[in-house]
């Protein structure tokens, strides 16, 4: 893979992230039944910013889950590489709860409706709700985000990559491309 | 995720597909295995405890020698992950009609079987039948050769426990020379780290146990232990000759509360069951807070799940 450009620095991403925080806390009218639920690897670490940003701004600590959704994938029965199956830990009762689901790009659909499911499997949100730092479209379900941070147009040739200080030692959106082998 | 192409940063190392005994695994790979089953606890502790991994997998269970636990486990692990499963037995079925084991295992296979689970009284079946079939084989026991998921239910609880298993001295104590349970923890737990050392009777003792230390000393082995696991005693035995008599044996080799002190303090205490109370373990120390029993048969069915995962996920 050749690097090609970054598409969000370290202000851009802290930007978004307040920006998708006060658009939850205006679309879920406060703090009230709100949670938010991290998909591994990157979605954990935006979903820990999000909710220390909705503490900042109205004062109360909200929930927050992990979740991983590698026995949820609909493609186990074909792929090559053995996924990790990696932490799943939802620390409180999703019952009634407003979750906001977090992951760090939404591209085809499929990690989010296997999120979907491992969610549901886990108890009964009043209602889900899909934060991303990232959409780059080229969706394969019908599955749209409710906040994200930025829309990028790519090709499929190329790969976004986001790295955050937790997981990559800095805050960045890059876009790379794949080499035609 | 989602970034498109970076699947590979999480991918576990190539498994092998198959759990015959532990010849073909890595340590790196038995302990990925054991944090597998570390996720599959999760599963289990939900109040809808199923994933749909496995959906579109057939898993046949095959025991030609019976058993209870052992088969209700692997079946339950496979279906909490979503997998069809079909159980043959063979004490039941067409062995007793003079059908060979490998015109049985053919047979299942033309019904589109993705993975065997096999029981055999004769050792070496479950390697012959990997070599028929081309499918994933999971050995859930052949003679007294090896029973791989007891051992790594046995790992997972010991580290549930003792955490790292390195430098750790396990004892086993009982019928170590027709125990396939000895056999396959003495593979794996030095594999891990740990020293184990068996202790019997000198005629329940094999000439040599790849990976332990044999004693007829009971106090030697449980001295500086950091867990004792206690074989069943199977009454045949007397009647083969090899054990003078009952009490002989439980004078010398009982594992009690008393003796249990011989080992490291609060070392905890296993058994792979069913249990004969007040023959291999004084009766009440099964339900003793030391006691892992229960703990070791919860454990089964997140390891069995965790190999079924490895065995069937990902192509070789």
């Amino acid at each position: 893979m050749t690097f090609k450009s970054k598409l969000l620095n370290d202000e851009e991403v802290r930007r978004a992230l307040t920006r998708i925080a006060h658009e939850v806390i205006e679309k879920n009218k406060g703090t009230d039944k709100l949670c938010f639920v991290g998909i591994h690897t990157r979605g954990i670490s935006l979903a820990k910013r999000l909710v220390d940003l909705v503490e900042k701004f109205e004062g109360k600590r909200v929930p927050m889950g992990i979740l991983d959704i590698t026995l949820y994938r609909d493609d186990l029965s074909e792929i090559g590489l053995q996924p990790k199956v990696r932490e799943t830990r939802i620390p409180f009762d999703l019952g009634g709860k407003a979750v906001v689901l977090v992951d760090d790009v939404l591209y085809t659909g499929r990690t989010a409706r296997a999120a979907l499911d491992a969610l549901i499997d886990q108890g009964r949100p009043s209602r889900i709700y899909l934060a991303v730092l990232v959409d780059r479209g080229h969706r394969e379900l019908p599955i749209r985000a409710d906040f994200v941070g930025k829309n990028l147009p790519t090709s499929k040739s190329e790969v976004v990559k986001v790295k955050t200080q937790e997981d990559d030692g800095e805050d960045a959106v890059e876009l790379w491309e794949v080499e035609a082998s | 995720m989602g970034g498109g192409g970076i699947v590979s940063e999480t991918a576990t190392p190539n498994f092998p597909k198959h759990l015959l005994d532990f010849r073909d695994w890595k340590r790196h790979q038995v302990e990925s295995l054991l944090e597998t089953a570390q996720m599959m606890q999760e599963v289990l502790a939900r109040p809808v405890k199923k994933v749909p991994a496995l959906t579109g997998f057939t898993v046949a269970t095959v025991f030609f020698e019976p058993s209870t636990r052992t088969r209700i486990s692997f079946e339950l692990a496979a279906r909490r992950m979503s997998a069809d499963v079909v159980s043959f037995s063979g004490a039941t079925s067409s062995t007793t009609k003079g059908e060979t084991y490998r015109d049985t295992l053919r047979t299942l296979d033309q019904m589109g079987i993705d993975a065997y689970i096999l029981r055999t009284d004769a050792a070496g079946v479950p390697h012959q039948a990997h070599g028929w079939l081309h499918k994933p084989v999971i050995n859930a026991g052949d003679g007294w050769r090896a029973h791989p998921t007891q051992a790594l239910l046995d790992a997972f609880t010991l580290r549930e426990k003792l955490g790292s298993l390195e430098g750790k001295k396990i004892a086993i104590v009982g019928d170590i020379l027709h125990s396939r349970v000895a056999r396959s923890n003495a593979e794996l737990l030095p594999m891990l780290g740990a020293t184990v050392v068996a202790c019997g009777p000198a005629t329940l003792l094999p000439g040599s146990l790849p990976g332990a230390a044999l004693t007829t000393h009971l106090r030697e082995a449980l001295h500086e232990a950091d867990a004792v696991m206690v074989l069943r005693l199977q009454k045949e035995r007397m009647e083969k000759g090899l054990l003078p008599s009952l009490p002989e044996y439980i004078a010398a080799y009982q594992i009690t509360h008393e003796r249990l002190n011989w080992a490291k303090p609060g070392a905890p205490l296993l058994h792979p069951g069913p249990m004969n109370r007040d023959v291999e373990l004084e009766g009440t120390l099964a339900d003793s807070p030391q006691s892992l029993v229960e703990r070791q048969v919860a454990n089964g069915q997140a390891v069995r799940m965790a190999v079924l995962y490895h065995v069937l996920v990902g192509k070789s």
